[in-house]
């Protein structure tokens, strides 16, 4: 029972990042019929927005320790980040220790520029062209993107650890009545699923509660009657690109304590999304979110040593295998619309 | 000639000009140049552009002419291999066997996922062909190792049987050595160069054994595309629906389509096993499939070279742009002084060498926003501006990708 | 229209021609005048440095890189020779090989089997390369090697470290320096048995593949045999990025210690999940609960940042080496000192190991007094050296291992500097980590000189 709950906890946290991503790869689709491939490189740009500002927070000017020596025997150089000299040792301590709550911040306009540029600059252009010419434009935007964060970061993992406060785990177990140290739970990943279910939250609120998403909501059932309304539809879509790129850019800042990014870490992430989306229905949000879930707790079971000791492998095929499953049997995925991209 | 009509007979006698004298153009600078960097007319290279080649016009014929898009071929393209190298270990080290048994397995394959897949359409049945492909992936790099190899890949070995009679290409190793795969003792690897003045052109067996078959694959795909069976696949891609309302049931249609370009994906496979013998199980990743999606689109949907243009395309890159480093970029700007020739490939460094994939990222995305009709609609636009009188169907367009 | 339809005797007669022509190119099989593949004829010799400059292990494949610029430069008499003054033998004099200036190409493995092959052959058919050296995966190791043995050239493996590439898939023209899963076991166990106590339980979690297979076996092997008892093993998917789930149910397994079978980005990411799973500070049969990672690396260490504090493992080598070890390992203060010196930061183990097989290469082909493979292989196998940083080394000719010491280091707790990452617990002599080479089964074959 312990180990089932522990599972369930562990699929709600790696659905918490699928549904993330996938929502965010949804409101593109729905809102501008464009599928996007680089959605994982958002992602992985919003993971390094993170490393980033750790960067910024430790740029630091050099002294010379004659005490202690380097590895070629020369005298050491100390680095003190210029953090400490502007709050004092203590409080810049606390600031770099904070970095990846702190980077939430930060990230939010970057993304936002990014997602705005990327649809002003190029997305904006294939509306009309076929989907394929979509994907492989996104595909190959993807590609630099990455490149690029490779350049300048290299491909190793760099570490990006959660605040002091954080380290850890929750004996949750205790807490629900089994026996203690029956159900731990890294802090983190709480608040990872706490932070997805209120952005996602948010989004939806966004969308159901104010004008500006009512006229998305409208754009998205019909585009050119929205049009004709003589509501400028595209400068909101835009602004929802952006939106769904900060989406997925959260998903990414927060995530890096969980694992330490590298420039890949979207590609891996693209495929698997990819499946959300069609699983929980083109074009439906909450079936994203719940398509999220569902794939993640399945994945969970699916790599307890019970089960693959029953079923070898199937740790590797499980999300593939409800996939093929859900689609024979439900022909639009979970939630999908009749008609979204079956042509 | 052989049931094609002008315009058809003359691409295939250029395809098969090119494929014939590929060793002579792919190596357009002579031996001792700097630029020798970009020559591609080797053995390896050569085998890949036509392999490939066969893998995208396969793919062709599915995504192009039903508008069906599979991103599972890749799955077929590995099964195809691993037929293919069974046979090099178990029957005998004539690569014949091998490329039967690779089609044959691959379109029994393809039949069961095409059964499967093409219940659904659109980016249900992408998905579809790709889950699929992933678990054949992830399949064959870990729970099946015995058959596959794992991550390894599977290899011919030093005992392994090889039951038929020697003249047949049977029987073990000789000598500690494994037997090369070979067509009736033609070893694939063996090679004929030509030196003339400064260059030198290397005409490979193994490399005119696969041109040979991309010919007969290419003549078949242009029979394909020509027949009434074509015609009724492109009925599909533009109005499946009215098809069905008609009172035609298509899927018999299709699913003839994806055996036949699964077919041509395992035919594919076989010959890389045979010109390689190595198998790994990285062949059959999403991202294989994607890139024979890259090559077709690359080159031109639905026409009938674009595939091949665009799989040389990214061959050429990945095999010629990742080699070249900084040591050498150095020595090819050395007569520029010293501070310009640093600044020079200091620009030029991120692009080639490990980050050749950026440049490739980058030619997509150019060749996709300013090309939507590929590299063959490249070859019409400079045909329209040169030739003026002629009609532009040199390149085997069939029409405009939709 | 030309239309013409295809005749039955149409087509006998084309099958005729063209039989005849298929006849013809007898030509093809004649061999060519030069003894053995790629003989080189000139005033140079080009060597193949086939490393990962794209994927994963792209940081790797760039130090292992430098190390071979480096590795060449000393060779043709530049830089202050590195470890050619320390290198037992002397024949090598730094005016490149046999007189030969000694010049390289690239290429990117991709760490994938195939992309590798295509690069090696390449490198074989159109610059000519003699040897093939680099990789940092034991799948690629293997692939490439089966290529040399096929084509007739050395292969000269990188970072590799499955039993494989010396077991049951080695080959007559492919020599290993790296260690193996093998010995990284037999390293390990006295250590672990020493400081965990003989009476543990251990739970594995093993990459799914070859690799993943033959290391978790070495340790399992190693460490029951010192009175261990193994709970589970489970194996991960390569593709797994997060190993939450994996993890959590370690804790009520009943086991104390857990191995990681993990490489790169595997390991990185287990070993945060397994630290964030609060493994480090759990306590269980009593006991503190420990976390193992048989093959570490320093550029790993450096992505899994803090979490690698006080957790053991075995590496090849480490630039600290004759610091601690004395002048037994000289040689590592030359390379690193020269290393530093051009690049400003200490060398990895992968380029240790890489400078090293060039050096051999071209200290064999000196000895030998040809290019040729057969007699290069004869000059490597059962060589004897000392001086290229591990000690006493020798490259035994059964199986064309290295048998060297090796280390068993631990992750630093508070690192000085960020190279600072791992610190040497114990040196386990070669004697302790040798094995009988046909344990693994496999056939070396003959050297294939091509051509």
């Amino acid at each position: 029972m312990d180990q089932i709950i522990l599972q369930i906890l562990n699929g709600l946290d790696k659905g918490s990042a699928y549904a993330l991503i996938a929502l965010g790869l949804t409101l593109i689709f729905g809102t501008l019929g464009v599928v996007n491939f680089a959605h994982g490189a958002l992602f992985m740009l919003g993971a390094f927005c993170t490393v980033t500002l750790s960067r910024i927070l430790g740029l630091s000017r050099t002294v010379i320790d004659e005490t202690r020596t380097d590895f070629l025997g020369k005298p050491l150089k100390v680095e003190v980040p210029y953090v400490y000299d502007w709050f004092g040792e203590n409080l810049g301590a606390t600031i770099i220790d904070w970095n990846v709550p702190l980077s939430i911040l930060f990230a939010i306009p970057i993304m936002i520029a990014i997602g705005v540029i990327m649809e002003r600059g190029l997305i904006k252009h294939f509306y009309n062209r076929p989907h394929a010419d979509q994907i492989l434009v996104t595909f190959g935007l993807a590609i630099v993107l990455q490149e690029v964060i490779k350049y300048y970061f290299g491909a190793n993992q760099i570490p990006a650890p959660a605040p002091e406060a954080f380290v850890g785990s929750f004996d949750f177990g205790a807490a629900v009545g089994f026996e203690a140290g029956a159900i731990i739970y890294p802090y983190w990943r709480i608040v990872y699923f706490c932070f997805a279910m209120i952005l996602i939250a948010a989004v939806f609120a966004f969308l159901q509660f104010t004008t500006f998403g009512m006229v998305v909501r409208a754009g998205m059932a019909d585009r050119e009657t929205v049009g004709l309304l003589g509501i400028n539809i595209d400068r909101r879509f835009t602004i929802m690109f952006g939106i769904a790129a900060a989406v997925a850019g959260l998903a990414g800042v927060m995530y890096t304590p969980i694992n330490s990014p590298n420039y890949h870490m979207g590609m891996d992430f693209l495929v698997i999304s990819f499946v959300v989306v069609v699983v929980g229905g083109m074009g439906s949000l909450p079936g994203a979110v719940l398509a999220g879930f569902v794939l993640g707790i399945l994945e969970s079971f699916a790599s307890m040593r019970q089960v693959i000791e029953l079923l070898p492998g199937i740790n590797q095929v499980v999300i593939y295998l409800a996939a093929i499953i859900i689609l024979l049997t439900r022909p639009r995925g979970l939630m999908g619309r009749k008609g979204v991209m079956e042509d | 000639m052989l049931g094609l009509n002008k315009n058809d007979m003359r691409l295939l006698l250029i395809v098969a000009a090119m494929v014939a004298l590929a060793p002579i153009i792919l190596n357009p600078f002579p031996e001792s140049s700097a630029m020798a960097q970009f020559n591609a007319g080797y053995p390896d290279l050569m085998q890949r552009f036509v392999i490939f080649g066969i893998f995208a016009i396969g793919f062709n014929i599915l995504f192009g002419l039903t508008g069906y898009l599979s991103f599972g071929h890749a799955a077929f393209l590995g099964a195809g291999s691993y037929a293919g190298m069974w046979m090099l270990k178990l029957l005998s080290i004539n690569v014949i066997p091998a490329i039967i048994f690779s089609t044959f397995i691959a379109g029994l394959i393809s039949l069961a996922i095409g059964w499967i897949s093409l219940r659904r359409s659109g980016i249900y049945f992408s998905i579809l062909t790709l889950a699929f492909a992933q678990m054949a992936f992830s399949l064959a790099a870990s729970v099946l190792t015995p058959i596959t190899g794992g991550e390894t890949g599977l290899q011919t070995n030093l005992n392994d049987p090889r039951v038929l009679p020697s003249f047949l290409g049977g029987g073990a190793s000789d000598g500690g050595n494994i037997p090369k795969p070979s067509l009736f003792g033609m070893e694939m690897t063996a090679s004929f160069k030509l030196p003339v003045a400064g260059w030198e052109w290397t005409f490979n067996w193994g490399y005119y054994v696969c041109g040979v078959i991309m010919l007969v694959a290419f003549y078949v795909a242009i029979r394909v595309f020509r027949s009434p069976f074509g015609l009724m696949l492109r009925a599909v891609k533009s109005n499946q629906q009215r098809m069905s309302y008609t009172g035609l049931n298509t899927r018999p249609y299709m699913l003839a389509c994806f055996v036949i370009s699964g077919m041509y994906a395992g035919l594919a496979g076989g010959l890389m096993a045979a010109m390689d013998p190595q198998v790994g199980a990285e062949r059959m990743q999403w991202t294989a499939s994607g890139e024979v999606v890259l090559m077709t689109i690359l080159g031109g949907i639905g026409t009938l070279i674009g595939p091949v243009l665009g799989a040389g395309l990214i061959k050429y890159f990945e095999n010629i742009f990742s080699k070249i480093n900084s040591s050498l970029l150095h020595e090819w700007f050395a007569f520029l002084p010293d501070g310009l020739e640093d600044f020079i490939v200091a620009i030029i460094y991120p692009f080639i060498g490990k980050g050749w994939h950026l440049t490739l990222g980058l030619m997509f995305m150019a060749v996709i926003i300013f090309l939507p009709g590929g590299l063959v609609e490249l070859g019409q636009r400079i045909a329209r501006r040169f030739g003026k009188g002629r009609t532009a169907n040199a390149t085997g367009e069939t029409k405009p990708a939709e | 229209m030309s239309k013409t339809n295809m005749t039955r005797r149409g087509v006998l007669k084309t099958g005729t021609l063209a039989g005849a022509g298929l006849a013809v190119p007898t030509i093809f099989t004649a061999s060519s005048a030069a003894a053995f593949t790629n003989e080189p004829t000139g005033s140079s010799v080009t060597l193949g440095f086939n490393v990962p400059q794209t994927g994963p292990y792209a940081d790797e494949g760039a130090d292992e890189l430098r190390a071979y610029e480096l590795a060449v430069e000393h060779l043709n008499g530049g830089g202050d020779g590195g470890m050619l003054s320390t290198f037992s033998s002397k024949a090598l004099d730094g005016t490149g090989i046999l007189g030969k200036k000694v010049e390289y190409v690239t290429g990117d493995t991709q760490t994938k089997p195939d992309a590798a092959r295509a690069s090696a052959r390449s490198m074989i058919e159109k610059d000519g390369a003699v040897m093939i050296t680099g990789g940092s995966s034991s799948g690629v190791a293997v692939a490439v090697q089966a290529l040399c043995q096929e084509a007739g050239i050395i292969f000269m493996a990188g970072l590799t470290h499955s039993n494989d590439t010396t077991g049951k898939d080695k080959k007559a023209n492919g020599f290993r320096h790296f260690f193996n899963s093998y010995m990284s076991g037999a390293a390990l166990a006295p250590i672990l048995a020493d400081r965990y106590g003989k009476d543990r339980k251990a739970y594995h979690l093993t990459a799914d593949y070859n690799w993943g297979y033959t290391t978790e076996e070495a340790v399992r092997t190693s460490t029951e045999a010192m009175g261990w008892e193994t709970v589970a093993a489970v194996k991960t998917p390569l593709a797994q990025t997060d190993f939450s789930s994996y993890v959590a149910p370690v804790l009520n397994s009943g086991a104390d210690v857990l191995v990681l079978n993990h490489y790169g980005g595997n390991m990185v990411n287990s070993l945060t999940s397994a630290v964030q799973f609060g493994l480090r500070a759990a306590e269980a049969n009593g006991k503190n609960f420990e976390i193992v990672v048989p093959l570490y690396s320093r550029l790993m260490a450096k992505g899994a940042g803090k979490n690698v504090a006080g957790i053991f493992g075995s590496t090849n080598w480490h630039w600290s080496l004759e610091n601690v070890g004395g002048a037994k390992y000289a040689g590592t203060n030359a390379f690193v000192q020269s290393f530093g010196q051009k690049y400003g930061f200490p060398p990895s183990q992968a380029a240790h190991t890489t400078y090293c097989q060039t050096l051999l290469y071209a200290d064999a082909v000196q000895r030998a007094g040809s290019f040729n493979p057969c007699a290069v292989a004869e000059a490597l196998e059962g060589f004897e050296f000392d001086g290229l940083g591990n000690g006493k080394t020798l490259y035994r000719a059964e199986d064309h291992q290295c048998f060297k010491d090796v280390l068993v280091v631990k992750g630093k707790e508070n690192p000085e500097n960020e190279f600072d990452l791992l610190e040497i617990v114990d040196i386990t002599p070669a004697e302790q980590v040798s094995y009988d080479a046909s344990i693994f089964g496999g056939d070396l074959g003959s050297c294939n000189a091509g051509a």
